[in-house]
């Protein structure tokens, strides 16, 4: 499959990038500390906040794979949003932003320093350090190999220049760079999805005629008419579904563990939100996200599910063909090669890059931070002035990028050992929320007991993964390797439960050796860090819409009402 | 804050809907274009409308860089 660009959609694209840069360039006079540097000076409207939010979130893997997901799952997909996203947002704006914000800590891993202690922070700091630039290199070798398939572009070329207009951009503004770039992103994918999905509707004769032809996809795969176009009426046996998936594992998993351990604690999001003008400003900032995210649905997944409906309507000639299936993952590009012409073609690629850039300099910024506030400041070079943190924020800056250009190059070699490093982060998080939940609400947490906790949840997600295996798979990176006791129907409901045992060893195991221990922080200390030692946030002149409560009631409400309508 | 997102975002759409409204008026009457879109001269329609969202977006900037100086 090839796209076939013009001069005016490299034209767009140039536009783009000189904005980009543009941004940065304007920004760069009022970076003057670290906190402007790393923290945007705390100075961001919530609606800018908010849009970042969501934007960081949603990379260019992200908007493919969703697609790709629409057409080999169908609506199920959307439990992603509806169920592993909204409810987990409301709760951090509502709930932790609050200790978050107001601690002052500049950084989530600093946040368990100041709740816990330096162990707890180190273990999270260093690994959310390597996994940041790890992904970064990852998604982008993903997205220059698929540049060359596409478009034909070099690989070196995509590689040095998306690397080189993120370094300008973030090196001479910061966070803020970041941050106004994802909210360029977030209008540049709105704006090119948009057309291609009501164009597709068009064409395949609206929503009623989506769901016959995805009837028949259904019945051609094996399972009963519906199952592409109904999000939970097949969720009561795995075998059901195409995901493979019940609906305990897709709640507790997914919606619970797996949802609120990445919203609630993961610095790349959370650091949007750190950089808002006040505290209101910072627990409104998931909200206003809220709303957007339970909408895009409707531009990331349905775009795969009607290009599922056209590869059936035409024979199977829509999509490219692999070894007898269809190659999902190109379900965007075969919809935005069929419908757009050039010209919207440009946009449309603009919006894939600007989603791809802006997740990029999503981790650089996490990166820069964390390296420079919890590992450089905290055990390398502490007590030195803002202005030396500040030039070792720039250096960061371009050594992750070099060594996220590194991993892109590593992935090109060693694929296996990508797979596998993935495989450990994904140990390694699985346990935080327990963490943050029990730090946050529970006083009598201790540090040995977190730091404990997390360890033991992180093996016991090593070992729940290699004591179980999907069906149809070999022993290996997708489990077992340590003798097969249970199978599961899926990778996505193996995943799930490696979550839910992580999760609940973390919670168990801090419980137990918190009772066991001494508390190490007097309630003093602990004063705006945990829930019951913190004074409520009162603020009666706040109009009712304006009220994260009240924000968080509406939109968990409206997620609630959409799982209905697509029951 | 200083610099208003909203300016260079509604001067980047400016320029982005002018450029696919030109060139949606030049190959109005190549077949190849609309053919793709279900016959619709979609450079045009969408060119029209991307510009339009950047001119809303240059006036909420400037009109709030206004209320500012007032």
């Amino acid at each position: 499959m090839e796209i076939k660009l013009q001069a005016v959609d490299y034209v767009i694209l140039c536009v783009y990038f000189l904005f980009v840069i543009g941004i940065g360039w304007a920004l760069r006079k009022y970076v003057k500390t670290g906190t402007d540097f790393f923290l945007s000076g705390r100075a961001i409207p919530a609606w800018v906040c908010g849009l970042a939010f969501i934007s960081a979130n949603l990379g260019a893997q992200e908007v493919i794979g969703m697609a790709a997901s629409g057409a080999k799952y169908g609506i199920m997909t959307s439990h992603f949003y509806w169920v592993g996203a909204i409810p987990a947002m409301a709760f951090v704006g509502i709930f932790m932003m609050p200790f978050y914000y107001g601690s002052k800590a500049r950084s989530v891993p600093e946040y368990l320093k100041l709740r816990y202690d330096e162990k707890t922070r180190g273990f999270n700091a260093i690994s959310f350090a390597v996994m940041t630039v790890f992904s970064s290199g990852i998604s982008m070798y993903a997205l220059a190999s698929l540049f060359k398939i596409l478009l034909g572009w070099n690989f070196h070329f995509s590689i040095v220049l998306s690397a080189v207009i993120v370094l300008i951009y973030i090196f001479l503004g910061g966070l803020t760079s970041a941050i106004y770039n994802e909210v360029l992103q977030f209008f540049l994918i709105v704006l090119g999805l948009l057309p291609l999905v009501l164009l597709g509707l068009k064409d395949i004769g609206g929503w009623d005629q989506l769901v016959l032809k995805l009837n028949e996809v259904a019945i051609g795969n094996g399972y009963a008419a519906g199952t592409w176009t109904d999000s939970w009426a097949h969720t009561g046996s795995p075998a059901n579904n195409p995901m493979g998936v019940e609906w305990f594992g897709v709640v507790m998993g997914l919606g619970f563990v797996l949802s609120f351990g990445y919203w609630c604690t993961d610095f790349l999001v959370v650091q949007r939100a750190m950089a808002a003008n006040s505290m209101a400003a910072a627990r409104r900032t998931p909200l206003i996200a809220a709303i957007p995210k339970m909408l895009f649905p409707a531009l990331v997944i349905l775009p795969g599910m009607i290009a599922i409906a056209m590869h059936v309507q035409s024979k199977g000639t829509f999509l490219p063909v692999e070894n007898g299936q269809p190659n999902y993952n190109m379900a965007i590009f075969a919809m935005l090669g069929h419908y757009f012409p050039q010209g919207m073609l440009g946009l449309g690629l603009t919006a894939l890059m600007a989603s791809f850039m802006s997740g990029m300099a999503g981790n650089v910024t996490a990166f820069n931070t964390v390296w420079t506030y919890d590992i450089y400041q905290g055990y390398i070079r502490p007590g030195q002035s803002d202005k030396h943190y500040l030039t070792m924020g720039h250096i960061a800056t371009v050594g992750g990028i070099l060594l996220s250009v590194g991993c892109a190059y590593l992935a090109t070699r060693f694929n296996n050992i990508m797979d596998f490093l993935q495989l450990v982060f994904a140990f390694v998080n699985a346990p935080l929320f327990a963490t943050f939940m029990l730090g946050m609400f529970w006083r009598r947490a201790t540090g040995h007991g977190a730091f404990f906790g997390l360890l033991s949840g992180t093996v016991a997600a090593a070992l729940h993964h290699g004591l179980t295996l999907p069906k149809d798979c070999v022993v290996g990176i997708k489990g077992g390797w340590l003798g097969s006791m249970h199978t599961y129907p899926s990778e996505m409901a193996q995943n799930f439960w490696t979550a839910i045992f992580a999760w609940t060893t973390c919670f168990v195991i801090t419980i137990l050796i918190s009772l066991a221990t001494r508390a190490n922080k007097t309630d003093e200390e602990l004063k705006g860090l945990v829930y019951s030692l913190t004074p409520r946030i009162k603020d009666p002149d706040t109009p009712w819409y304006k009220q994260p409560a009240m924000l968080g009631l509406i939109v968990v409400g409206a997620a609630v009402v959409l799982n209905v309508i697509f029951w | 804050m200083n610099l208003d997102i909203r300016m260079p975002m509604g001067l980047m759409f400016l320029l982005i809907g002018a450029i696919l409204t030109v060139f949606g008026l030049a190959t109005n009457c190549d077949p190849i274009y609309a053919e793709h879109s279900l016959g619709y001269n979609v450079n045009l329609i969408w060119g029209l409308v991307i510009f339009a969202i950047g001119a809303i977006l240059v006036f909420l900037a400037r009109r709030a860089t206004k209320a500012q100086a007032a």
